[in-house]
């Protein structure tokens, strides 16, 4: 039919490509390149080369790969450039949403004594270790000067059921405000559950709380790692479990684990526990540098292997469960993979540049000086104050947010302007982390090819793209982990 | 299948009708009003004075006075609700609106200013404002609580502001309606056009605009000409910041096939604002036939990519359907995502239906696919006719 012109016609001519930012990796023969936000597609070699030495040809299915991914694009061509625009733009709409986490550290009290733990005090001296109401009001009124649409406030320890009636004020006092504010507002109990009564269920039921809990795995496992006066914190923690899962709703319980070594040959059964008590995911966390580990120096780049092949062995079994018709969700990779699949930034702090401290996460201690994270908290308990922003009594909001304790860390440690990074392929997946990097190697940029998280993301990021790009089944869990 | 316009078998000798756009009425659905109602007279029955244009089945039943039409065979099936349009003398009768019909949907011009491969309704180059005006009569006649509209073409955007017009009467006069214009999208690239037609503030209103690949060379190609991806991309990346209902077609032919997952990504990440992706089989019509050999292929053939392309989006939860898809041919995993689409006056069924058990929640058939079909088809017995969820969406 003449009235109708070939493919050929339509086909880009001529050779007035130009090429968009993009990084690259190799994996074993292949070529993975990323586009500015982050989106991936695998090359050949070949393939690659012919990119990277910009003799493009008029029309192929490289060029059209190339371009649906925003790799090159014709001059006089927009929409590719109002595309990225878009996506970086929502990539990054959390910034204009700083601090939605607002951690209180209603007491340093706990009756655990586990030996990973530097921060809480066995102590029953109330007077010296709970925070203080007016501690408390300070503290809502830096969460109210926070401009995030949604604020979560978090309540740790120690073991904050032991100030419960603090919790209680604390959550009245929001919900008055709130009803000016309008925020979307939401609790979290970070406890241990060994204090779990009634009257607590019935008050986090009523106020909508939502409760995080430890659990390391299976009781021998569990128990060894956190002792408490009767060996039962297992006991008590499967109990609360089960009994939030039924009150609150299943929706309303998540569980932590704190990984050691002694978890790293048990993956599975960590696993099983978690999959046994109906718990709908599991957060596969890395082994932690903070607090006993770095005292006694036994954080080494050989755990650091060991606990990519347990995430690995972890992945694997989570993936084969849901293959059975489970729907287990692995909330580590769940993180990646929303940065890698989708344009939402997830906000998840360890895995977010420019950091997420501060910016996502702000702490405010019992004795009222605020953290710019969890583990500053940690650091300084060990007696390193270098991520103390602050105190209550003294600062505001906007003095804290831009200390120069905050706003150093921040700006050294921006993943796009740091060595390595700038160049890497999963710059977008990964973050700048200035806490551990700072607790490791004793800045707040580290160096990365020396960096177990370095080291250990780029490991992880190279698993998930391999599983994605190979298996099907593997494929579309993770698409629906990422579309959660 | 059911004709829409047609010839009159007689009309009222040397009349001059004093309007296009009729609402029909009868003995059983007859009110005070008589502005723009035409009266449809069962045999032999009295004509009741004061209509402006009375409808016969027979020319013997005419009434003695006013205007009349009598109808051709082929629409006698017309009733009261329905709308109808008439040429000046009467000669020419179109059906508008048929108020048995779920989907009824209004032609708004045959320009265009694309040339799709495909397409199943040719453009024609030619001055057809009447239709548009034709449309603005309808919509002051159909009932306020008309549940729902929908404006094809052509190009309904070559209209401009005079469709943002249209559309804010149907916003005004069809409170409840909800209302789909089908738009190749690419006029929405000027950020004014896109403001003006969010201006029409209407929530229930949405556009929907074919997307054939995801990048340019593949799209432009489909619909014939250069820079029309790129238009189109820009137009619905301004509707979607104007906070717009945007829908995504892809028709699936042999060109698109191949590319489903690549497009469905593309969207996924690109465009995930939008509302819904309809994932369209081919109507084997108009230029579609002309160009057979480019376009035809086996819906069996592409299951693969369509499976692809439909966890791409529908797991990030991007809002997928499946139209116009015959169930036998679908893949068992995307059964949850076909829709019963085809109008219901294209819809007939193959000999292989009769003893199908997923004949009622089939798409079932496009009239023209008499043209070409799959060698496929199969009735589906009755124990085969649970599907099984797509991963994690039927959880
Ligand atoms: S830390 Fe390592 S993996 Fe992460 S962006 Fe930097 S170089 Fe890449
Ligand atoms: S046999 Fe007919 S009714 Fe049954 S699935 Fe096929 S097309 Fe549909």
């Amino acid at each position: 039919m003449s009235r109708f012109r070939g493919a050929e016609a339509f086909a880009a001519s001529g050779d007035d490509w130009q090429l968009l930012p993009f990084r690259f990796e190799r994996l074993n023969g292949r070529v993975l390149v990323t586009n500015m936000v982050g989106e991936h597609l695998v090359l050949s070699g070949e393939d690659f080369e012919v990119l990277a030495t910009g003799e493009l040809p008029a029309d192929s299915d490289l060029v059209r790969r190339l371009r649906a991914k925003q790799v090159i694009k014709r001059s006089g061509e927009r929409a590719p450039l109002s595309l990225l625009a878009l996506k970086a733009r929502t990539r990054h709409a959390r910034l204009a949403e700083s601090t939605g986490l607002h951690i209180f550290v209603v007491s340093l009290r706990c009756e655990h004594s586990c030996p990973y733990c530097q921060v809480s005090r066995q102590s029953e001296d109330r007077d010296r270790y709970d925070m203080t109401l007016a501690t408390a009001e300070r503290g809502l009124d830096m969460t109210f000067r926070s401009p995030s649409r949604s604020l979560k406030i978090e309540f740790q320890g120690g073991e904050p059921l032991l100030n419960f009636g603090l919790i209680e004020e604390v959550v009245r006092q929001a919900e008055v405000r709130n009803r000016d504010e309008g925020r979307d507002l939401g609790f979290v109990i970070a406890s241990n559950l060994a204090l779990l009564s009634d009257e607590v269920l019935d008050f986090c039921a009523r106020h909508n709380i939502h409760i995080s809990t430890s659990l390391d795995g299976p009781a021998d496992l569990h128990n060894r790692n956190r002792p408490r006066p009767g060996r039962d914190s297992w006991e008590r923690a499967v109990d609360g479990i089960r009994r939030v899962r039924e009150t609150l709703g299943v929706d309303h319980i998540s569980a932590l684990m704190t990984t050691t070594k002694r978890s790293l040959d048990r993956v599975r059964d960590i696993i099983d526990t978690y999959v046994d008590l109906g718990l709908r995911g599991i957060f596969l966390r890395p082994l932690s540098p903070y607090g006993f580990a770095i005292k006694t120096k036994s954080y080494s780049a050989y755990d650091a292997e060991r606990w990519i092949d347990f995430y690995r062995e972890g992945l694997g079994y989570i993936l084969e469960l849901n293959r059975q018709g489970l729907d287990l969700t692995e909330y580590f990779s769940t993180v990646i993979l929303r940065k890698m699949l989708t344009n939402v930034e997830p906000g998840y702090v360890d895995l977010m540049s420019p950091a997420g401290i501060g910016i996502g996460a702000l702490v405010y201690n019992y004795d009222g000086s605020v953290y710019a994270s969890d583990e500053g908290r940690m650091l300084a308990e060990m007696g390193d104050e270098t991520f103390r922003l602050g105190h209550l009594e003294v600062d505001t909001y906007e003095s804290i947010m831009t200390s120069e304790a905050l706003l150093a860390p921040l700006e050294e440690s921006f993943a796009l302007s740091a060595p390595m990074c700038s160049d890497c392929a999963f710059e977008t997946y990964c973050g700048s982390d200035p806490v551990y990097h700072y607790a490791t190697s004793g800045d707040f940029l580290g160096r990365k090819s020396e960096s177990d998280f370095c080291r250990r993301n780029m490991a992880i990021f190279k698993h998930l793209i391999d599983l994605y790009e190979n298996d099907e089944f593997a494929r579309r869990t993770f698409l629906s982990w990422a579309g959660r | 299948m059911i004709s829409l316009r047609g010839r009159a078998s007689d009309f009222g000798p040397g009349q001059h009708l004093d309007r296009a756009v009729w609402m029909v009425v009868d003995r059983d659905r007859l009110t005070p009003q008589r502005h723009g109602r035409a009266y449809k007279l069962r045999d032999c029955e009295e004509a009741p004075p004061g209509f402006g244009l009375y409808l016969v089945d027979d020319a013997r039943f005419a009434p003695r006075d006013g205007a009349w039409i009598a109808l051709p065979p082929l629409l006698r099936y017309v009733a009261a609700g329905d709308v109808i349009s008439a040429s000046e003398s009467g000669e020419h009768v179109r059906v508008l609106w048929r108020a048995g019909s779920p989907n009824n949907s209004v032609l708004l011009t045959e320009r265009c200013d694309h040339y799709c491969l495909m397409c199943s309704q040719p453009p024609k180059e030619r001055d057809d404002d009447w239709l548009l005006d034709n449309a603005a009569e309808l919509i002051r006649l159909l009932p306020t609580s008309t549940p729902g509209i929908g404006f094809t073409g052509g190009e309904p955007t070559i209209y401009g502001e005079r469709l943002i017009e249209l559309l804010r009467l149907c916003r005004n006069l069809l409170p409840d309606a909800g209302v789909h214009v089908l738009s190749n999208g690419r006029r929405f690239a000027n950020f004014g056009f896109a403001r003006s037609w969010a201006s029409v503030d209407n929530p229930r209103m949405m556009v929907g605009i074919p997307l054939y690949g995801a990048e340019p060379a593949l799209h432009d190609y489909v619909v014939q000409s250069e820079g029309a991806f790129e238009d189109t991309v820009r137009g619905i990346v301004n509707l979607g910041e104007v906070g717009q209902r945007i829908e995504i077609r892809v028709v699936i032919h042999q060109q698109t096939a191949p590319a489903l997952p690549e497009i469905a990504e593309y969207i996924a990440r690109n465009l995930p604002f939008v509302e819904q992706v309809a994932l369209m089989g081919l109507e084997m019509m108009g230029f579609a036939r002309a160009n057979v050999k480019d376009v035809w292929i086996d819906p069996l053939d592409y299951q693969p990519e369509l499976r692809e392309a439909v966890s791409l989006l529908a797991l990030r939860r991007v809002r997928t359907m499946i139209y116009n898809h015959q169930l036998c041919l679908l893949d068992r995993e995307l059964w949850p995502f076909a829709v019963r689409s085809i109008s219901d006056w294209k819809n007939e069924y193959h000999a292989e239906c009769t003893d199908c058990s997923a004949r009622d929640r089939c798409g079932g058939f496009f009239f023209s696919a008499k043209y070409k079909v799959s060698e496929s088809i199969r009735a589906i017995p009755a124990a085969e006719t649970q599907a099984p969820a797509l991963l994690s969406l039927g959880r």
